[in-house]
C-alpha cells in the first residue's frame, strides 16, 4: 500500500504550493490547473523545504542582453539559493546530471474510487463524495 | 633533457624614452608636446624604486634585449612597453603617443629580432580611438595582442569597451591584460589604498574582478573567437573564483542566462594566465593550487623581463608537472594566441598539445 491521500481537490487553489506530510515524508505539493505535482520537501542543495519556493520558469538567451522567457511555471524556484527544479521530474536545471530532488506521482482520485481502492488515507479524512489528491510514494 | 621550446608571453623592451617618440608624431602633436614641454616628463608606470627587483631584475639588468632573450631561452617573446602615456587624459594626444610607442616597438625591437612578437597598446578610456589604433596595426602579423592595463575606470567586462574586444577577435588578437594602472584611476574597486603595501597586494584582486565581469557580462559568448590572457596576474587565486562563480550561478543564472554553462566551462580555451609571478610560495603549494585548478592548461610561461619575481636564474617555477611542460613553456600559448598559431616560424617549434584521449 503506497499510495496516499494528502488533499482534497476542493481545498487545495490553483498554484498553491503546501507542505504536506505523510507516512513520514514532507511532501512539497504543488497545484497547477487541474494538475498536481509533488516533490521531496527538501532541496538536495542546502536543505531548504521546496514548499517555501514559488513557480518560474527557465530563461533562455540568444547572447548577453537578450532575456528569453519560457517554460513558464513548470519549474520550482528553491527559496534559499534560488535553484530551480523542474517540477515534473525534481531535476536541478544547473545541475541535471548529478542533483535532483525527488518526484512523486501525483494523480485525482473520486471518492468513492478511494474506497474501493488500495489507498491510505493518512492526513485526509475521505468520504465518497468529492475528489482527492492521491500520491505514490513508490 | 632536451631543451623545450619556450614562448615567454609577457617580455617587457626598455620604455621608449619620449624623445624618440617624437619622430613619430605628426607635425601638430610634435608641436603640442615640445612647446609643452611635455617630453621632458619621464612617463614611467612602475610604482616601484628603479633598483628594485620588481623594476629590473639584477641577472638581466643592462643585457641588451637579444641577450636578454638568449639568457632566458627564449624562442619567441612577445614584447611590450607599458609606457606612461596611457595616463594621459587629452584622448587625443594620448592615442597619438600610444600609436608613437607601437610604432616605435615595431621600428626597434619587432624590425631588429625575429623571435619578438608585438602588443598593440591602447588606452580603453576611448573604445573609437583604440578600435582606430586596432584597424591600423592589425595588417602587421608581428603584433598578436591587444594591450590594456588592469586598473580601469570599470571593469573590462562592461559594453562600453565592446568594440575593442569586437576590433581584437576579428583580427585574431589575443586580448591581453597586464597588471598596474595609470594612477588616477584607483588600483581597487574597493576605492584607494593608503600605502604601496596595500597597492601591491590587491593586484591579483583586480585580476579577479575582470575574471568575474568578463563572465558576467557575457564577453566570452558575445565575442566566441575572443582569447584573454592576464599578464602579471598571479594564479592561485583562481580556483577560489571559479569555485565561487559555479556557485553562484546555479543561483542567478536567470539574471544572466547568456551563462549556459558554469563559468568555470566557458573560460575553458579562452582564458589563460602567465606564471611570473608565481604566488604559491614553493613547489609543494604549486602542486596544490594545480590539483585545485584541474590542470595547467590556462598556464602560459613569462619571465616578465626585466623584472625579477623569481629566484634563481629561470623564471619557470617548481612543482609544475614535467609531462606538461611543453605545453606550459609553448603549446599552451598556440592557444591562447591564433597569431601566433597561424605564424608558421612559431607553430613549428611548439607542436598542440595532444588531445587527451
Amino acid at each position: 500500500m503506497t499510495r496516499h491521500v494528502v488533499a482534497r481537490v476542493d481545498d487545495f487553489p490553483d498554484r498553491a504550493i503546501r507542505r504536506v506530510e505523510v507516512a513520514g515524508k514532507a511532501l512539497c505539493l504543488m497545484r497547477r490547473g487541474e494538475a498536481f505535482f509533488a516533490l521531496a520537501d527538501r532541496c538536495p542543495h542546502g536543505g531548504a523545504p521546496l514548499s517555501g519556493g514559488r513557480f518560474t520558469g527557465t530563461v533562455e538567451s540568444d547572447g548577453p542582453g537578450s532575456y528569453r522567457m519560457c517554460r513558464m511555471d513548470e519549474m520550482l524556484k528553491c527559496p534559499w539559493h534560488g535553484w530551480e527544479f523542474d517540477i515534473r521530474t525534481g531535476q536541478s536545471w544547473s545541475d541535471p546530471g548529478s542533483t535532483r530532488t525527488r518526484a512523486f506521482a501525483t494523480e485525482n482520485v473520486e471518492g468513492q474510487e478511494l474506497v474501493k481502492g488500495p489507498y491510505v488515507a493518512e492526513t485526509v479524512p475521505v468520504s465518497v463524495d468529492g475528489r482527492y489528491v492521491v500520491v505514490d510514494l513508490g | 633533457m632536451t631543451r623545450l621550446p619556450r614562448i615567454d608571453v609577457d617580455f617587457h623592451v626598455p620604455q621608449a624614452p619620449m624623445a624618440d617618440l617624437l619622430g613619430y608624431l605628426d607635425t601638430y602633436f610634435r608641436q603640442q608636446v615640445t612647446d609643452r614641454e611635455i617630453h621632458t616628463q619621464p612617463f614611467r608606470l612602475s610604482s616601484y624604486p628603479a633598483n628594485s627587483p620588481l623594476t629590473c631584475g639584477a641577472v638581466l639588468a643592462d643585457r641588451p634585449v637579444p641577450e636578454a632573450l638568449d639568457a632566458l631561452g627564449s624562442d619567441i617573446a612577445i614584447a611590450s612597453d607599458l609606457h606612461g602615456v596611457v595616463s594621459l587624459h587629452n584622448p587625443d594626444m594620448r592615442a597619438a603617443l600610444m600609436s608613437a610607442v607601437n610604432d616605435h616597438l615595431a621600428a626597434t625591437w619587432l624590425d631588429t629580432d625575429p623571435r619578438l612578437r608585438g602588443s598593440i597598446y591602447v588606452s580603453m578610456e576611448d573604445a573609437d580611438l583604440a578600435v582606430a589604433e586596432i584597424e591600423r596595426l592589425a595588417p602587421d602579423p608581428r603584433f598578436v595582442q591587444v594591450l590594456v592595463l588592469a586598473a580601469q575606470e570599470a571593469p573590462h567586462g562592461q559594453r562600453r569597451f565592446w568594440p575593442i574586444w569586437e576590433a581584437a577577435a576579428r583580427h585574431g588578437l589575443t586580448l591581453a591584460i597586464h597588471a598596474g594602472g595609470v594612477f588616477r584611476l584607483a588600483p581597487s574597486v574597493a576605492g584607494w589604498p593608503a600605502y604601496q603595501f596595500e597597492d601591491y597586494v590587491i593586484q591579483s584582486q583586480t585580476f579577479e574582478n575582470i575574471l568575474v565581469s568578463l563572465i558576467g557580462e557575457g564577453v566570452f559568448q558575445k565575442f566566441p573567437d575572443l582569447r584573454v590572457v592576464f599578464l602579471e596576474s598571479g594564479f592561485a587565486w583562481l580556483p577560489m573564483t571559479l569555485w565561487r562563480m559555479d556557485k553562484t550561478w546555479r543561483g542567478t543564472r536567470q539574471e544572466v542566462p547568456w551563462l549556459d554553462r558554469p563559468p568555470s566551462e566557458i573560460i575553458r580555451d579562452r582564458v589563460f594566465v602567465s606564471l611570473i609571478p608565481c604566488d604559491p610560495p614553493g613547489p609543494d603549494e604549486v602542486r596544490q593550487v594545480l590539483t585545485h585548478l584541474g590542470g595547467t592548461d590556462m598556464l602560459l610561461y613569462a619571465s616578465d623581463h626585466p623584472h625579477r619575481q623569481f629566484d634563481g636564474h629561470d623564471p619557470l617555477p617548481e612543482g609544475l608537472p614535467e609531462a606538461d611542460l611543453p605545453a606550459i613553456l609553448a603549446g599552451n600559448a598556440l592557444r591562447a594566441y591564433p597569431r601566433l598559431a597561424a605564424d608558421p616560424a612559431v607553430s613549428r617549434l611548439a607542436p598542440r598539445k595532444q588531445e587527451a584521449v
